[in-house]
């Protein structure tokens, strides 16, 4: 009989396509199948895991929070960036404190349970979920200021960040000296080393020029650092520089993370999206 | 021990070694990650049915999938060496009995060559198809290919070592149940 005969190639055949199935859906959504149930599984022996690797490395990481905490404490009422990192925000009424500011961003820490920097797509995993105030889009930062990624799938307890070392990460940044944005990017090849496409040939563009984070983000607060320009590459068939960036952050060996929340992002990202309905609305009309 | 329990362990452990020392290490060189949780496959016993062996192998690729957050990617290389591993055996298999005298695929059980053989066409296989996904979705065709040969020359010496570290002392099998 057909079936019979053929059984086994049959269920080979279909176990290909859940497989492809799977990745091919991941791979537009970033939203794994059958996460929820799998997550709670990983997360715990990720964590016992981390519990291990910290008693052997915590020390030095130890040392560079604490610098970065000492550094945060002297510019605290320059650029009012808060330090009650951990914290869950309460709803408050008043959005403005005495001095009359504004405040756009929360930064809470997470500690890394598991990340990886040998594949083309690196994620890291932290120990804040949606109990700990963390959401989808908001940005990450390593112990030394550092952009690292951003949050793209939140559990309860845990959330899932994209590093920048990953094939399909894209963000804009800028270039601190002239101030023009360009695209970042990975090539999947050394973890130190980043792309920056799209800064025009007419700005001076030197080694070690500072690359820091976009005005145009909903995610990311403007102005932090991003990494150093290591090599200057002039593409002959346009009118861009192809440069090559150091990350400032150590992307292959992050223990603790900052997360930053932007507290206005649902009210800027609900105007953006009734920006562009009117728009469409008025177009479809004429 | 018996057979179910003993594969347990070694499903466990194979996971565990691939997704905490492996994955995580620092790369040897451009990205190569080298990849063992397959040798899985390639110990079951041979008595195991051919479905079964299918499902196994799904499950073994999905579990370090969610490890790396690559849901199906060595799912899908997994299944396909379960899927071949009959096959390979077949090839290799003694012309004038049916049945081998050990219970599991091991140099002692096939002798060295073939069994260097089976496991390094089954390890280019996984590593050719798993590469081959992740370069459907990104990546340049030379990089592919290098990476293929180096992942599955890093993969076979580490089934090597694994051979001289764990001899697996199986007992002769006899037809008196």
């Amino acid at each position: 009989m057909f079936i019979r005969r053929f059984s086994v190639f049959i269920l080979f055949l279909i176990l290909q396509i859940i497989s492809l199935y799977f990745l091919f859906t991941y791979n537009r959504s970033h939203r794994a199948k059958g996460l929820g149930f799998a997550g709670g599984v990983t997360s715990y022996f990720n964590g016992k895991y981390n519990a291990l690797e910290d008693f052997f490395t915590m020390q030095e990481e130890n040392r560079r929070v604490h610098r970065l905490n000492d550094s945060l404490m002297n510019l605290l009422r320059a650029n009012f960036i808060p330090v009650d990192s951990g914290a869950s925000r309460l709803a408050d009424s008043a959005n403005r404190d005495t001095t009359g500011k504004m405040r756009q961003y929360i930064w809470r820490s997470a500690q890394v349970v598991y990340s990886t920097a040998s594949s083309d797509k690196n994620y890291l995993q932290i120990n804040r979920g949606s109990n700990a105030g963390i959401a989808d889009d908001m940005g990450v930062f390593s112990s030394n200021g550092g952009l690292v990624g951003k949050v793209i799938n939140t559990g309860k307890n845990f959330s899932e960040i994209m590093s920048l070392l990953n094939v399909v990460n894209k963000m804009s940044v800028q270039l601190k000296r002239t101030g023009s944005a360009g695209m970042l990017s990975w090539e999947g090849k050394s973890p130190q080393e980043l792309t920056l496409k799209n800064i025009p040939k007419t700005d001076s563009v030197r080694r070690g020029d500072t690359i820091v984070t976009g005005n145009y983000s909903l995610s990311y607060p403007p102005g932090r650092m991003v990494g150093t320009v290591s090599h200057v590459l002039r593409d002959k068939a346009s009118n861009f520089f192809i440069l090559k960036v150091k990350p400032t952050a150590n992307l292959t060996n992050l223990q603790q993370v900052f997360i930053v929340e932007n507290i206005n992002y649902e009210t800027q990202k609900q105007l953006d999206r009734e920006t562009q309905d009117m728009v469409d609305k008025k177009g479809g009309n004429k | 021990m018996s057979d179910l329990v003993r594969n347990i362990i070694r499903f466990m452990l194979f996971i565990f070694l691939q997704v905490y020392v492996l994955n995580v290490m620092p790369h040897l060189h451009q990205l190569v990650t080298p990849y063992i949780y397959f040798l899985f496959i390639l110990w079951l016993p041979f008595y195991f049915k051919k479905a079964w062996i299918l499902i196994l192998g799904f499950f073994l690729g999905l579990s370090v999938d969610y490890y790396t957050m690559t849901p199906g990617l060595h799912a899908a290389a997994s299944v396909l060496v379960a899927f071949l591993r009959p096959m390979v055996i077949n090839l290799f298999a003694p012309k004038d009995s049916t049945e081998f005298s050990y219970k599991e695929p091991s140099p002692k059980a096939m002798g060295w060559t073939a069994y260097l053989l089976y496991a390094l066409i089954l390890s280019f296989c996984h590593n050719f198809y798993l590469l081959f996904l992740e370069w459907v979705s990104f990546g340049s065709f030379i990089h592919f290919l290098m990476k293929t040969i180096i992942t599955t020359a890093i993969s076979m010496v580490m089934i090597i070592i694994a051979e001289i570290i764990f001899p697996r002392k199986l007992k002769f099998r006899s037809n008196t149940v």
